[in-house]
């Protein structure tokens, strides 16, 4: 089938900037909302009014609000064109300025000395990359260069080729286990990453891709967590299982997962509350979701996604060892890089734990959520073309 | 990190010792390890120069020379510095009711939790009308999140109108705050991106607008680099009054907090410290100097214990103790102060240096629910038992095993721990009372055996 061709590539993050010939054909729709969904709560959970639903740089990329009728996948193509690289583009290149001028500036054909080596790494630690990385980084770079007279140009690219190397195999999209129904998705990591979002996000890609979606939200501890989901949920029409603030998290997700295989989902999202790493009660919680999983499957949950904030600072590493070293985390999502945060924190990561990094967030609306492509984040990280 | 950079130091001011002079290299080594720790803790890069510099300065003054241990000096100086430009803590200014406080930040850095937190702390500490109200149109169900917090807060909040976008919910909130003789209103705003142009734009109208007496930026301690560039941009598109820095309960270094204060010139005003909306602190510039440098927060681990130790309770036991009584009973209380305390990993985050100590007890595999299993094996004794542990012989441990879900080898160990902590407790007799808090709050059993 053409269109799930297509929107696999787009799922999987292949090479060129792709967006579908054909929008896809009606009979793929994602099912409307579950009859037996509980009914959204009147007020806030209700369908965004038009001014409520997210304001965006470009207005005409704005979802129509929940339930749309018209397929989810149609609204995108044409602003989206030009692809997700586009995007990442602009996010990114607002990310690389600073680097970039400082590179600019260090580098107009002069030879390569210890100040010049400095100074590189002072621009790659400001990239967040840490000093370790950075120290590393710029050491093979001087490798046969050292004394010789380079250009810009000449640094940059060695540099990018040298984190586009390191970042390669991590680039690696979330397996889709079409065998599993349904493939069982974990999404953790701590407050304020952006968990719910992605979840959001990723449901729409997923639904796009025809498979059915079951969200379910978890965080209840959080003050209207569950709402938030619950929007989401009818943004992309896919039902959210829901329980009582404060109820026990790890029981929510054993009912959503047999209602997942009872109705046959393909895909069950199972959204989580931020929990700081270092708090142990939290994480006990979180390993006890999982326990709980696996009392209906052993192999659930097929996907754990930690989902890191890119202008958070070196403290990443912290987050990723400890959940990974609980919830066994099978991939990553990097958010929030359309700001000035450049995320350089990632090739620290990719060295250290080479979890696949499966997407990155670059924005506020539903489709900004892209692959991660290692050579378009190192290019793009030092203000070099991609196609260069 | 202090430790490290202690030992760093040490080094290069060995050479110093043998030689006798500080050599230029010294200089520059010494420079390079201190800024290496600064960049580890997440302090800005222009920041971190600026403030290596400045250490320079005072360091190769004769002080650090003549001093027997040099390395120790220049992290003092390096401290010092610290909690100089972090700066005094500051206390909101709030004018003429209805004083407006503007909470602005990036996504996700804890905005509505705050401003919760921040009506709460004005209600009961000030005894101040509170009214909120979220401007955040762009989150689903942002508004509804203020709500609920208003009111497990105990403060009103602005009741919710939707699709009103943020500038005309603003000019409804200072009407009703005017109106109804609230004497303080706090404006929650979505979170953005500082070089979103049409949302800066936007909160500047809100600003310009509700006129507020406080503009806090709120950001999260676990901010790196970028912590300047979003420090500056809001406090020259916006101007901002003060900080707020959240998830300070994290084990994150918190050199953002530097980085921010530098940039801005602006205090730090509070600390959010957990997720409960009491956890809203003053900002301790000594405190947060010390946890940039790793040195511990032993201040908050006192003020910790005095918060959930109960007094009479540790008096009573302390009184037991010296008389060189110790029974189960004694053990299953200290447990729970642990407990409440943040468990083992919690006290020992606070402990200066412990860093690599934390990890080795991760490693020996010391797991947190001990305590809880102990208290488990406690609980299921009769009080007789408690009292006189040589009550329990093998039926009895059986069923203390079975009722708390446990194994007689964990009854056993229990009870071995016990009898050692009970040794102790009569050697301290002897020795004149319990010489500090931490030996009573980790008995030895709990430690890794090796």
């Amino acid at each position: 089938m053409s269109e799930t061709n297509w929107l696999k590539r787009l799922w999987r993050g292949g090479g060129e900037p792709e967006m579908p010939p054909t929008p896809p054909p009606e009979p793929e729709l994602p099912p409307p909302a579950e009859p037996d969904v509980p009914p959204p709560e009147p007020g806030p959970a209700a369908p965004p009014p038009p001014d409520e639903a997210p304001i965006e740089p470009t207005p005409d990329e704005m979802p129509p609000p929940a339930r749309a009728t018209a397929p989810l996948q149609a609204q995108a193509p044409a602003p989206a064109a030009g692809g997700w690289f586009q995007r990442l583009r602009q996010g990114l290149s607002r990310s690389s300025t600073a680097l970039t001028s400082n590179i600019t500036g260090i580098f107009t054909k002069r030879r390569l000395d210890d100040d010049t080596l400095e100074e590189l790494e002072d621009a790659l630690v400001m990239a967040d990359l840490g000093v370790e990385t950075a120290g590393r980084m710029v050491k093979r770079i001087a490798k046969g260069r050292y004394g010789k007279e380079v250009t810009e140009v000449e640094v940059r690219v060695a540099l990018a080729d040298e984190i586009q190397a390191i970042l390669e195999p991590v680039a690696l999209a979330m397996p889709e286990r079409r065998e599993r129904r349904p493939q069982v998705v974990l999404v953790a990591g701590v407050n304020g990453v952006g968990k719910t979002t992605t979840i959001g996000k990723l449901a729409k890609q997923q639904m796009g891709a025809g498979r059915r979606v079951l969200l379910a939200a978890c965080d209840t501890f959080r003050a209207a967590a569950v709402e938030q989901l619950q929007v989401w949920g009818e943004r992309n029409g896919c039902p959210v299982m829901r329980a009582k603030a404060g109820a026990d998290p790890a029981g929510l997700a054993y009912d959503a997962f047999e209602r997942a295989r009872r109705e046959g989902f393909d895909l069950l999202l199972v959204d989580t509350a931020g929990r700081l790493h270092n708090k142990q009660a939290l994480m006990d919680e979180l390993a006890k979701i999982v326990r709980v999983l696996k009392k209906i499957d052993p192999q659930a949950p097929h996907d754990v996604l930690l989902v890191l904030d890119a202008t958070t600072g070196q403290n990443t590493i912290v987050q990723v060892e400890t959940f990974k070293d609980l919830v066994d985390v099978s991939g990553l999502v990097v958010t929030k890089l359309d700001g000035t945060a450049k995320g350089g924190v990632v090739v620290a990561l990719a060295e250290r734990f080479r979890l696949p990094v499966h997407a990155v967030g670059v924005g506020e609306t539903i489709d900004d959520l892209r692959p991660f492509e290692a050579r378009a984040f190192a290019r793009g990280l030092l203000g070099l073309d991609a196609a260069a | 990190m202090f430790e490290s950079l202690t030992q760093r130091l040490g080094g290069v001011f060995d050479r110093l010792k043998k030689r006798g002079a500080l050599s230029e290299g010294d200089v520059a080594e010494a420079a390079r390890e201190i800024r290496v720790a600064l960049l580890e803790a997440d302090v800005a890069l222009p920041v971190v120069r600026e403030f290596v510099a400045r250490v320079k300065e005072r360091a190769v003054g004769r002080e650090v020379v003549r001093s027997v241990t040099p390395g120790q000096m220049v992290v003092k100086i390096v401290h010092d510095q610290l909690v100089e430009l972090l700066g005094e803590a500051a206390e909101l200014r709030l004018g003429s009711p209805p004083a407006v406080i503007l909470m602005t930040g990036l996504q996700g850095s804890g905005k509505t939790t705050t401003t919760g937190k921040l009506a709460k702390r004005l209600k009961d500490r000030e005894k101040r009308r509170v009214l909120v109200a979220s401007l955040d149109v762009q989150r689903p169900a942002a508004q509804r999140q203020l709500e609920v917090l208003a009111g497990q807060v105990g403060v009103d909040s602005l009741p919710i109108v939707l699709g009103q976008p943020p500038l005309q919910i603003a000019r409804r909130a200072l009407d009703a705050a005017r109106r109804e003789g609230f004497d303080v209103l706090i404006l929650d705003t979505a979170g953005r991106l500082h070089v979103a142009d049409d949302l800066m734009d936007e909160l500047k109208q809100v600003r310009d607008l509700a006129k507020p007496q406080e503009t806090l930026l709120v950001a999260d301690a676990l901010t790196g680099q970028d912590a300047v560039n979003v420090a500056r941009q809001f406090a020259e598109r916006i101007g901002i009054t003060g900080i707020v820095l959240t998830r300070m309960d994290g084990d994150g270094r918190g050199g953002a907090a530097l980085s921010m204060r530098h940039v801005t010139g602006q205090p730090i005003k509070f600390v959010g410290t957990g997720e409960k909306l009491a956890a809203l602190e003053p900002f301790h510039p000594e405190r947060m100097a010390g946890r940039i440098l790793d040195m511990g927060d032993v201040v908050s681990l006192v003020e910790q214990a005095a918060e959930t130790v109960d007094r009479d309770e540790a008096e009573r036991l302390a009184k037991r103790m010296q008389k060189g009584v110790f029974d189960l009973a004694d053990m299953q209380k200290q447990l729970r102060q642990v407990t409440k305390m943040g468990g083992l990993g919690g006290i020992l985050g606070m402990l200066p240096g412990v860093g690599k100590l934390k990890q080795q007890l991760g490693e020996a595999g010391i797991d947190e629910r001990v305590v809880g299993r102990q208290c488990a094996i406690i609980d299921s004794m009769t009080p007789k038992e408690r009292r006189d542990p040589g009550l329990l012989h093998a039926s009895r441990k059986k069923r203390v095993a079975a009722g708390s879900g446990t194994t007689v080898q964990d009854v056993n160990r229990l009870l071995k721990q016990h009898r050692q902590m009970a040794d102790m407790m009569k050697k301290m007799k002897k020795a004149g009372g319990p010489k500090n808090f931490l030996a009573r709050a980790l008995p030895p059993g709990m430690m890794p055996r090796p």
